[in-house]
């Protein structure tokens, strides 16, 4: 029922990492973003920070809730979607494409390996 | 404990998502929130309201009783209309808010809406109080005996005139009728929580269906998340968050609902209003907009001049507006429309602005 594209790897906390280039875009499942609801805000880290795999590196809310965001992946920050800071709603109508949230220069790419695959996300999620 | 099921349920179990709210298991969201917020804004839309209380008074020392456990003034009250008011404690913090309908039928009868969750305890305290004071009334919770909606939006009128042969066009803002709604009896009142033109209808439990069915095709169907942004706009109080007698013991006057309040009738908490409305409140009750990229929500603190002055108590991006809005307490000296201050969102504080409310033009 929900989107779970085969080219990114997930957490249980349903942020994605894609896995197919040494840059991973990182963002928040089809699932997650139904269950939230309409978002009304995104905090980001900077271009520059590094974030660190399952620790918190955002937040996200929407109208009837506050949700941490957490890394999928360890990496240093290379591009964040500021377009999100004007239509966080695009993180609704397309959590895969223009609704992601951050680039990352991948630190490890053996962390991929602690990540769901989009099977066992499908699973989780179902 | 188990949640209370609204009758509605089975209507609408396979569309919505749920949340317990006052010991009820309510929709929250059915299509969007944002959706369902603009709908009513700007067309109309029906919630299920049937975890709200029904409590039912009649006999010859009705009037009386009411008197004496609501703040306002119920002999103002023509047959088939309606007051907001109070319930208060000896020292004058509000227990609930509530809407007091004097029925339409009947010498002085009326039916009373405390808040979801609250039945119980204000049914006892009506009971206990009339044994206490031996009055002649009959007291009944009926909140299992009613289904409520409310069909609210600038389409309302419409919407409930295309249901019934009763003339809802001409009621005015708080009157309440007996009516035939598409063959159910019910009690159709100009009333609502969303700052729009609406009304809300009571039903008998049974017929609760019949009634959400007739209203299915014109009315969007919104749920709890709606209903708290659209009132967030008005500046509404929300009891158990905005006012609550444990966790945010406020009295109508710091409530920015004084006017709730008749003095010159006897009822328990009066003598405590009084003294408090003579020196005016320490706090009270003020909107703001953040300035800044953020959402201030329940909890969060307000500072000002480097120092923690009051707090957040409810807070949402406004839906209408496009900007974060909140509610909440903060001293008198602060109160001002266009004092800056600032709410503290996760350990940074954001610019805030004390505004007027309600934060929309009120229709």
């Amino acid at each position: 029922m929900f989107e779970v594209p085969e080219d990114r790897k997930y957490l249980e906390s349903h942020e994605y990492a894609t896995t197919d280039s040494e840059t991973a875009t990182v963002g928040i499942t089809d699932f997650a973003q139904d269950e939230l609801g309409d978002v009304v805000f995104v905090e980001l880290p900077a271009v520059g920070d590094e974030i660190a795999q399952n620790e918190e590196f955002g937040v996200v809310e929407s109208i009837k809730a506050v949700s941490d965001l957490y890394a999928p992946i360890s990496g240093t920050v290379t591009a964040v979607n500021e377009a999100l800071f004007d239509q966080p709603e695009l993180v609704n109508e397309d959590p895969y494409g223009d609704g992601w949230l951050l680039e990352v220069e991948v630190a490890d790419e053996a962390e991929f390996e602690d990540l769901l695959s989009a099977e066992e996300y499908r699973e989780q999620t179902e | 404990m188990a949640l209370r099921k609204p009758p509605l349920y089975d209507a609408y179990a396979g569309d919505a998502s749920f949340t317990g709210f006052g010991g009820w298991e309510m929709p929250v969201e059915f299509d969007s929130i944002r959706a369902e917020h603009a709908a009513v804004r700007e067309s109309v839309g029906i919630f299920d309201v049937s975890h709200m209380g029904e409590i039912h008074v009649s006999g010859p020392d009705a009037t009386a009783l009411m008197q004496r456990l609501t703040s306002n003034d119920v002999t103002r009250l023509s047959p088939g209309e309606s007051q907001y008011s109070t319930i208060t404690d000896e020292s004058g913090t509000i227990i609930d808010d509530t809407i007091v309908y004097r029925l339409p039928r009947g010498d002085a009868e009326y039916l009373f809406v405390p808040n979801a969750g609250h039945d119980e305890e204000i049914y006892r305290r009506w009971v206990d109080h009339r044994d206490e004071w031996e009055l002649a009334a009959d007291v009944e919770n009926q909140t299992e005996d009613w289904a409520m909606v409310a069909i609210q939006g600038p389409d309302a009128a419409a919407a409930v005139a295309g249901t019934t042969e009763t003339d809802v066009a001409s009621l005015s803002k708080g009157d309440i009728v007996e009516a035939d709604v598409s063959g159910v009896e019910s009690l159709i009142a100009r009333t609502g929580y969303t700052g729009e033109d609406g009304f809300e209808i009571l039903c008998p439990t049974a017929d609760a269906g019949a009634l959400w069915t007739a209203f299915a095709d014109d009315c969007t169907p919104c749920g709890l998340g709606a209903r708290d942004t659209l009132r967030t706009e008005m500046g509404y109080l929300l009891s158990g968050q905005d006012f609550d007698p444990a966790d945010e013991p406020r009295t109508p006057y710091e409530a920015g609902i004084g006017w709730t309040v008749a003095l010159d009738t006897e009822f328990v908490g009066r003598d405590a209003l009084a003294e408090i409305d003579a020196e005016g409140p320490d706090e009270t009750f003020v909107g703001l907009v953040l300035r800044e990229r953020g959402i201030a929500r329940h909890g969060y603190a307000i500072v000002a001049d480097g120092e923690d002055v009051g707090h957040v108590t409810s807070g949402t991006m406004s839906p209408t507006l496009g900007e974060a809005i909140a509610l909440g307490y903060v001293p008198t000296s602060y109160a001002e429309p266009g004092t800056e201050v600032s709410v503290v969102v996760r350990d940074r504080e954001k610019r805030a602005e004390i505004v007027a409310t309600p934060f929309i033009e009120d229709n």
